[in-house]
């Protein structure tokens, strides 16, 4: 995929003004944090779920390579495969050799943020191998040609009408505006397709080491038939997800639809451990699991070893304010919302993803809403604070803040420049107390009006309340 | 032999890939037991781990008498949109499929072969012109029925498995999906179901090996990916439906 995440402003500007994309963003806002509130609220022990979500995978984490080589013994017990990719490049070359291998001509998928992090079907494509996005969300927006800008509601930012067009344009059926039509139809023409396929692709929520099983988690059973079907089923999926047992896997289950959908639970949860045993009438003779790392074993030891806590549930960005105004393709690349903004950098370069960490109010509505407390807006910190080291950030706020830091070090001048620039704001304002366009400050006042400081300098309020024998 | 030599390259990929990903994950926990990995304390804290199969928190919620946990697994599983139907015993279940099938004028049920489902009488389907089939399901077919290896009351779940005589399709393919659900077999928490699995299928050499697949169902197929409005019946069955054995 394409990466736009310099153009965070271009594209947030855009955003804001685009009528269709403001209404289908109401759609989220509406749903989601209401859902999930309910679903909390019913759950009387949530918050200890939480903690114990954070000290688990903490755990997970601090033994990482002894799980996944517990889970990939397993995996070859149970009669699977197991393959490592360091990179992109690595991953998509292994599962196109699988599909070469089985002389596969179409790859049904099930919904996977893995294989849009790593660009899987562009590069099937190229190599002559179909593949058919069968999630309801990714179908609509593979015939658009289109990407997901929501990790779980992947076509958010569309309407009916959008839908509506698209299926009317490919299946040449009459156009309808029922979504119950329109979901008939998708699953009328995916169903030849989930047949013919010659291998299901699929994400993992979880990686479980004691059984060597993976476990998707679905609502509409695309999932299912994508890895049922087929002769060949593989499982694309990153290293951070194992947890040790069956019982660790049912911790995070409770945590995941809640904080998510607000379901109680999603309708199908399921393990796969393997391809088809002796005996069985149907299910896959071969199965492949494809760990990507892809930076994530870079993030160990490190402050950002937090970030690889996230069970992708999505919380963060369903109740983040700059999501909601600006809907997560203005992010420019897979992960939008919150965790996009830790996790991009990581995975395409400070250099690229700079602009997002940036881009936070720091409410920590994210973090408090985070089924396994990762400390979003403490991790964006340390990128921008690795930006300001790299000298990357944009020369104003270097300037602005070499300057700042100047007069800070020097209280006397410090006191001084800011009663005179109080004074001075005072006046610009006027009778209003508003300042409507000041030089320097059009990045603010072009949009709204700056309220002029009020009354005395922090110092000087201080400074009287110490004299009064006031405790600060 | 250009295939050869791109298996190969293929297979050393992965290879690199794995020893690169095993150094950057010791590397940055500092390891320091032998050649860099982890300490033989450190292993054996993560096997005693796995070996204690421990219980996280169990909610409240179903923690109650077992009367009481069925009226739950009911009761949720109702607020998942499954169709509930109680029936005294196992032997009414051929005459409850041939209602339910009739009514919505269904002349077919493709049938897992289970032992329980095979000893039952089927002659109330042959009264209703309904045909039973005892095969994996395909593309097209209407109605599906299975038996299921346990009922988890905390969210109105069944959980199924694959096994020679209970294919996965007929789970997934149909556009009804009939589960037959025992009493006796439904349990509180998901963790009481684990426990079920791991005495049928654990206490092997090697630990748990679990079936090819193990499903958790909650609720017939849904979607809300248009407009974030919920539909119902999106690519799995459109219809579960529960026959309840009160026996």
């Amino acid at each position: 995929m394409q990466i736009n995440t310099p153009f965070f402003k271009e594209r947030a500007h855009d955003a804001m003004e685009d009528k269709n994309l403001q209404r289908a963003l109401g759609n989220l806002k509406a749903g989601f944090p209401e859902k999930r509130a309910i679903a909390v609220s019913r759950m009387p022990e949530f918050e200890e779920l939480r903690n114990q979500g954070r000290d688990l995978k903490n755990h997970v984490m601090e033994n990482l390579d002894l799980y996944l080589e517990q889970f990939e013994a397993k995996v070859i017990e149970n009669g699977g495969h197991v393959h490592w990719a360091r990179t992109s490049e690595d991953a998509n070359k292994i599962i196109l050799d699988i599909c070469k291998q089985e002389n596969a001509k179409t790859v049904t998928k099930g919904k996977s943020m893995v294989t849009e992090e790593i660009g899987l079907n562009d590069y099937l494509e190229q190599n002559g191998v179909q593949p058919v996005e069968t999630d309801l969300g990714e179908y609509i927006l593979q015939l658009r040609g289109d990407h997901p800008s929501h990790i779980i509601a992947p076509a958010i930012h569309l309407n009916l009408d959008d839908v509506a067009e698209a299926f009317h344009e490919h299946h040449k059926r009459p156009k309808s505006d029922d979504p119950a039509v329109l979901m008939q139809e998708a699953r009328e023409v995916l169903r030849d397709k989930f047949v013919a396929a010659d291998v299901g692709i699929t994400g993992a929520n979880f990686c479980v080491a004691e059984t060597g099983s993976t476990i998707i988690v679905t609502n509409e059973g695309n999932g299912d038939l994508t890895q049922t079907l087929p002769k060949t089923h593989i499982v694309v999926t990153s290293i951070e997800k194992v947890v040790p047992t069956l019982e660790d896997m049912t911790l995070f289950l409770r945590l995941l639809a809640r904080s998510a959908t607000g379901q109680e639970f999603t309708v199908y949860n399921t393990l796969s451990s393997g391809p088809r045993r002796e005996g069985d009438q149907d299910g896959p003779e071969n199965f492949h699991v494809v760990l990507v790392d892809n930076g994530r074993s870079e993030m160990v030891g490190t402050e950002l070893q937090d970030m690889l806590r996230c069970i992708r549930c999505s919380a963060c960005m369903n109740h983040c304010p700059v999501y909601g105004a600006v809907g997560g393709h203005s992010y420019g690349w897979v992960y939008p919302g919150p965790m996009g903004s830790v996790l991009t950098p990581q995975m395409i370069g400070i250099e690229k993803g700079g602009m997002l960490p940036n881009a936070s109010t720091f409410c920590g509505k994210c973090e408090s809403v985070c089924p396994v407390k990762i400390p979003l807006p403490k991790l964006m910190r340390h990128w921008r604070e690795d930006e300001f080291e790299k000298h990357l950030s944009p020369k104003a706020v270097r300037y602005g803040i070499a300057g700042w830091a100047f007069l800070a070090k020097r209280p006397v001048l410090y006191k001084t420049y800011t009663r005179m620039a109080t004074w001075f704001m005072k006046r610009w304002a006027g009778k209003k107390g508003k300042i409507e366009k000041m030089p320097l400050a059009g990045g603010w006042t072009d949009w709204r009006d700056m309220p002029a400081p009020q009354g005395k300098t922090f110092m000087q309020s201080w400074k009287e309340q110490q004299k009064a024998g006031e405790q600060p | 032999m250009s295939a050869g030599i791109k298996a190969m390259s293929v297979k050393q990929t992965v290879a690199k890939s794995r020893a690169e990903i095993f150094g950057n994950i010791r590397r940055g926990l500092g390891r320091k037991g032998n050649s860099g990995e982890a300490s033989a304390e450190q292993k054996q804290a993560v096997q005693n781990r796995l070996n204690a199969q421990a219980d996280n928190l169990i909610p409240q919620r179903a923690q109650l008498p077992h009367d009481e946990q069925v009226e739950l697994f009911k009761a949720m599983a109702t607020e998942a949109v499954a169709e509930l139907i109680e029936l005294d015993n196992i032997a009414l279940v051929p005459q409850a499929c041939a209602d339910w099938l009739k009514t919505r004028h269904i002349d077919q049920l493709i049938s897992a072969s289970s032992s329980e489902i095979n000893s039952l009488d089927w002659s109330p389907l042959l009264n209703a012109d309904v045909d039973r089939v005892e095969r994996v399901a395909q593309a097209g077919d209407i109605a599906s029925l299975t038996s299921s290896f346990a009922g988890i009351a905390e969210t109105g779940t069944l959980m199924l498995h694959s096994g020679p005589d209970s294919p996965t399709t007929l789970n997934f393919l149909p556009d009804n999906h009939l589960v037959i659900l025992r009493r006796s077999t439904i349990v509180g928490v998901y963790e009481e179901a684990w426990k079920k699995v791991r005495a049928a299928f654990g206490g092997t050499e090697s630990g748990l090996t679990l079936p090819r697949t193990v499903n958790m169902i909650t609720g017939p197929s849904r979607s809300a990916d248009i407009e974030q409005k919920l539909q119902m019946g999106a690519h799995g069955p459109k219809t579960l439906v529960i026959f309840l054995i009160n026996d």
